[in-house]
């Protein structure tokens, strides 16, 4: 699947949700629990993304020219969050992640559900994300 | 009489209106209380019919704006039983206060190796101007710890205080957990020992009977947006012979009495402390909260409040998973909590969903989060306008939530 693919996806599973923001609380609650756990060792300070409220530990690998990520937050919520933008860009090939446009946090209403300090988390997740597949795609390319 | 909270809820605006297709709980009043319409009202009126500069203006709207802004600066000196009027000086806030304190007293009169106690439950505005005049002057900071409760611990206070103590600042009631803190104890002993004192009513004002002369505090400072007036607005209180004796704050306009090139001699109290145009607008609409405060009665008011916190205590409790962080005695209507296993943002956040608007985090109050050996707390606070329906409500969502990681 594309990196559009599972945003539709994501999209579709929200909509059925609706405007009920308690439900939607407890789906994203959910989906932090699924997400795989990250080795203790790998939560470090170097690893924290700075510009989030809550804790939040980014790491990544490649394998097969594909990059992977690892996240764990202290929040349930943030690790919710993490775990919807690991599923869109976690896979895939440093330039696919690079070019990505994150259009589902727009249309499944996010910011207005998360409210505008923990928005600028997310933003700061995504960008901490792209780092990382730009300094993969460099060692590509040398 | 018990008070007509439903008349008190008409008078509040904000009140009325949906959060997420629930109505609005409003259980943040620690953080700010939402104001009546008179004050409203109040802000409005005087930007459509009495703006002008105060004090010196000669013509009619200037000698208005003075008076009712001076008006205010009376009511203030009731509310709080000052000796006089003089002794009320506007600042921004209760941290301007402290900050004021610490830049003119603080300068002159404490100096390399005296002491300023504090203690372990005070906010970040009561800690870090302390800090900043002790760096500056090789001072020494010394705190009040306490215990499991949330209560200062007295005896160690008594070991605290020396003769080299010049200032004891401390906090009347607790932001963060509702602690009310033995004051009229602390006052008398920092006495005996030649300190002064300065206290932080940013949390008593609203909810306690604060008399100044009673107390004999030294400094008071509070917000008046605390106080169901608007924000950007506060109130230093100071013993006149200290105020007299204090270097004046910030220099400009208001606070001069002459000026020449060669030397400026400054104005007399309160304006020596009041340089530029003051917040005019709103300390007049700061007069029509403290009426309505007064028309309810602080007494009154405190009993719905009391009523209000042992109820919620009570059922919150019960829920399995809730645990309490902050339990002393005497409090105030301010619940502090958490839930086990989950992090504070999280419950903040689905209490939203919920319509209740609670407040979550350090509060201001890092150093004592670090006491209990926790990140952050829930903080429900409760005011004259909250009812036990809306407890109810919070006490279904709290119980609700806690059952995700307490089965």
């Amino acid at each position: 699947m594309t990196i559009q693919d599972i945003q539709n996806e994501i999209i579709e599973e929200f909509s059925i949700l609706g405007d009920d923001r308690e439900s939607t609380i407890f789906y994203i609650m959910e989906l932090g629990d699924k997400l795989p756990e990250m080795p203790e060792a790998d939560k470090t300070d170097e690893h924290i993304i700075k510009g989030c409220q809550s804790k939040v530990w980014l790491t990544a690998f490649e394998k097969e020219n594909k990059l992977h990520y690892l996240a764990d937050s202290n929040t349930d919520i943030t690790k919710g969050l993490i775990s919807l933008l690991i599923r869109v860009l976690s896979g895939k090939t440093p330039q696919e992640i690079i070019n990505a446009e994150l259009n589902f946090i727009d249309k499944i209403g996010m910011g207005n559900i998360i409210g505008s300090q923990r928005s600028n988390g997310l933003a700061a997740m995504i960008k901490q994300m792209k780092l990382y597949a730009i300094a993969y795609q460099a060692k590509i390319n040398a | 009489m018990p008070l007509n909270i439903d008349h008190i809820r008409g008078l509040f605006p904000v009140l009325h209106q949906e959060v997420n297709g629930k109505p609005l709980i409003y259980f943040d009043n620690a953080a700010t209380t939402q104001k009546p319409l008179a004050v409203i009202e109040a802000l409005s009126d005087y930007y459509k019919k009495d703006n002008s500069n105060i004090h010196r203006g000669a013509h009619t709207l200037a000698d208005r704006a003075t008076r009712y802004y001076e008006a205010t600066r009376g009511l203030i000196k009731t509310f709080i039983n000052s000796k006089e009027e003089a002794e009320i000086i506007f600042t921004k806030g209760t941290t301007e206060g402290i900050n004021l304190v610490a830049a003119t007293f603080g300068r002159k009169f404490i100096n390399e190796g005296d002491e300023i106690i504090i203690s372990t439950l005070e906010h970040h505005s009561n800690i870090v101007p302390w800090q900043m005049l002790c760096e500056e002057k090789g001072a020494i900071l010394k705190i009040i710890p306490i215990n499991e409760a949330g209560e200062l611990d007295m005896e160690a206070f008594d070991g605290l205080l020396s003769p080299r103590t010049k200032l004891v600042s401390v906090v009347h009631v607790s932001n963060a957990l509702g602690t009310i803190n033995p004051v009229e104890e602390i006052i008398s002993k920092a006495h005996k020992v030649g300190a002064k004192v300065l206290l932080d009513g940013a949390q008593s004002t609203s909810h306690l009977e604060i008399d100044v002369q009673a107390l004999d505090c030294d400094f008071l400072v509070f917000s008046a947006h605390k106080l169901y007036g608007p924000t950007g607005l506060g109130v230093l209180y100071g013993k006149r012979e200290i105020l007299d004796a204090m270097p004046p704050y910030q220099g400009g306009g208001e606070m001069i009495k002459e000026v020449t090139f060669e030397k400026t001699t400054f104005n007399e109290l309160p304006f020596k402390f009041e340089a530029g145009t003051p917040n005019i607008g709103d300390v007049i609409a700061f007069g029509r909260a403290l009426e309505f405060i007064n028309d309810l009665g602080k007494k009154e008011i405190k009993a719905h409040e009391d009523d209000l916190l042992s109820y919620a205590t009570e059922q919150l409790q019960a829920i399995k998973g809730f645990v309490p962080v902050g339990t002393a005695k005497d409090k105030v209507s301010v619940i502090s909590f958490n839930i086990n296993g989950m992090h504070p943002f999280d419950v903040g956040m689905m209490l939203d969903a919920n319509g209740i608007a609670v407040r979550t985090g350090h509060h201001c109050t890092q150093p004592l989060m670090q006491r209990f050996g926790i990140e952050g707390t829930v903080r429900a606070s409760f005011s004259v306008y909250n009812t036990k329906s809306e407890i109810d409500t919070l006490v279904a969502s709290v119980s609700k939530i806690a059952k995700i990681k307490n089965k």
